[in-house]
């Protein structure tokens, strides 16, 4: 089996962040990045795969030049190689524009299979694996927490809401976008990261796919949340606040 | 162009209260807007969910109605609702942000040359759509920008069901033409995963716990502090995650939804999708080192701090308040 993931590199999750002089984004200055959640699910998923049945995993990720290191991690856990389309205005591309590059870079490939995760942590649109799969023409299932290979395709578990699921039967080729936890998260190895080194990275700029880049859903500005409520911040050492909290609980909440 | 379309869904056969949400939302867009508002359901049979929904103040409800529509398929609902779309020409289609929007809506969109607007908490003028983006640690105003329709999905909870005025509205029907090829995916019938033995929904004291707890290893300061309140444990979806607690004490849209008196989220962020289900609490602690995390937007309290001191002093404070 051939199998694409497509994978995003999003700031990490501690990340202190600012909002940038535009108000249009976040101050991506001194950010730290790491592989968004969920994809790192769909590339796990894409390598037991591979163990079971054979063949070769591809990640493809668009981004700037940063998005390298997340590139390499991919390879050293496992993937065989990778697509990167350098772009550096990916903010200014809404979901349906980055789908259009990323199955710009799939068609020619011809995979047998396309992963991705279900959303990413920064903008969390949710969106880029659903239309990739229309742009495709592909079928598509997304929130997959297992994935099993039949003779005549796939048979998927998907998540639904308050802890139900649905098995779905689908042919091959086709898209699924997975959700977190379906599986354990496999680290790199000393000599996966040494491998990954002489891996093929390909590159292709966002310009030579000549797709449309102009936003339907525009971002016009970021703000802080406004507070549903106003939160009471106890003070003093950790002994000080928990007593304070106590007698707030108490006496004014009277929840105790 | 014929005003704003909400799509419904239903839940045991009865509109879901998402669904009135959405047409809340569809209500409140239509006053800013200056649009009708109307509503469509779609399903292998509608008669019934169409009556309960023409009973609010609504333009036209339509059934859109075909046997392929029976099970839910990403395919059957595109196809169906993109020949609606195609002969209605709504300005906005507004749908409630569930699972099953988001398998098929952005699809729906991308083939009418569109982008959705997904999980939006609010509106503005002009119109301008908020939704949350780095997990919520911020909103962002997105506009629909171009002709055709403009898709919007609307977070659970974010708009109230009681503003939902009452009306009669006529109730017509559209059977879209769809062959039984075109539906790719075969769905069976949903079903629970493991036997759901911890029933957190009716638990009036719940100690959360998140990421912020770091090692399996430390689960026990938090059961400690949830036996000392004589509280159920629950946590949040990347602690399920990673087995350190089981899947029936997930917290959120994807797992149980709360509606305790006091909640003590440990080491939780706020992501949306845990917000969500714990917005019937009555009384919301949180105690997070981090002062800017999205949990202190909904929390009555909080402490910011290392949990591994906060929580243990906690844990000792309760005991002696109890003596």
């Amino acid at each position: 089996m051939k199998i694409i993931v497509a994978i995003k590199q999003v700031p990490e999750r501690d990340a202190q962040v600012r909002i940038n002089a535009e108000a249009k984004w976040i101050e991506e200055s001194g950010l730290q990045y790491a592989l968004n959640e969920s994809d790192a699910y769909a590339l796990e998923e894409a390598l037991q795969l591979k163990e079971k049945h054979g063949g070769e995993v591809v990640v493809l990720t668009a981004g700037p030049e940063r998005v390298g290191p997340t590139i390499r991690e991919a390879l050293a856990k496992g993937a065989d190689r990778a697509i990167h389309i350098d772009c550096a205005d990916l903010g200014n591309r809404d979901a349906l524009g980055v789908a259009k590059l990323l199955a710009a870079a799939v068609k020619p490939e011809n995979p047998d299979l396309v992963l991705t995760g279900l959303q990413s942590d920064d903008l969390g649109l949710g969106q880029t694996g659903v239309i990739l799969a229309e742009l495709l023409g592909l079928p598509h299932s997304s929130l997959i927490l297992h994935v099993e290979k039949t003779d005549t395709g796939l048979t998927v578990k998907r998540e639904l809401e308050e802890g139900w699921f649905r098995t779905i039967e689908l042919p091959l080729p086709a898209v699924l976008t997975i959700q977190s936890g379906g599986n354990k998260l496999r680290y790199a190895t000393l000599m996966g990261i040494k491998r990954a080194k002489t891996k093929e990275v390909r590159t292709v700029t966002a310009a030579e796919f000549a797709v449309d880049s102009v936003p339907v859903a525009v971002l016009e500005r970021v703000a802080l949340p406004q507070k549903q409520k106003s939160t009471q911040i106890l003070p003093g050492n950790p002994k000080e606040a928990a007593a304070a909290l106590v007698e707030k609980l108490k006496f004014e909440a009277r929840v105790l | 162009m014929s005003g704003i379309w909400v799509v419904i869904e239903e839940r045991d056969g009865r509109v879901s209260r998402i669904s009135w949400e959405a047409v809340s939302a569809g209500q409140k867009l239509a006053a800013l807007t200056d649009h009708a508002v109307n509503a469509v359901v779609i399903a292998a049979q509608t008669e019934a969910l169409a009556t309960e929904v023409a009973a609010k103040a609504l333009g036209k409800v339509v059934r859109v109605e075909h046997p392929l529509l029976a099970a839910y398929t990403a395919d059957g609902f595109t196809l169906a609702l993109q020949q609606f779309i195609e002969s209605e020409k709504p300005d906005y289609v507004v749908f409630p942000h569930t699972y099953q929007v988001r398998d098929y809506a952005p699809k729906l969109a991308a083939r009418l040359g569109q982008v959705l607007i997904g999980d939006v908490t609010g509106f503005g003028e002009g119109p301008v759509f908020v939704r949350q983006l780095m997990q919520g640690r911020l909103n962002g105003s997105y506009r629909h920008s171009g002709n055709g329709p403009c898709f919007v999905s609307v977070q659970a909870g974010a708009f109230r069901t009681d503003e939902v005025q009452a009306g009669t509205a006529a109730i017509s029907a559209f059977t879209p033409t769809i062959d039984p090829a075109q539906i790719r995916t075969k769905p069976s019938e949903r079903f629970r995963g493991a036997a759901q033995t911890v029933d957190l929904g009716s638990a009036q004291l719940i100690v959360g716990v998140g990421r912020g707890i770091k090692d399996p290893a430390n689960i026990p300061i938090a059961q400690e502090l949830a036996t000392a309140l004589g509280a159920e444990l629950g946590a949040s979806r990347p602690i399920c995650d990673n087995g350190w607690l089981p899947m029936e004490r997930q917290i959120g849209s994807s797992g149980q939804t709360i509606s305790p008196k006091l909640y003590l989220a440990v080491g939780i962020s706020g992501a949306i999708q845990h917000l969500v289900g714990i917005k019937g609490s009555q009384c919301v602690v949180a105690i997070n080192k981090d002062p800017d995390a999205p949990i202190f937007e909904v929390a009555d309290y909080g402490i910011v701090g290392d949990l591994m001191e906060v929580v243990p002093a906690l844990t000792e404070a309760l005991k002696a308040a109890k003596q």
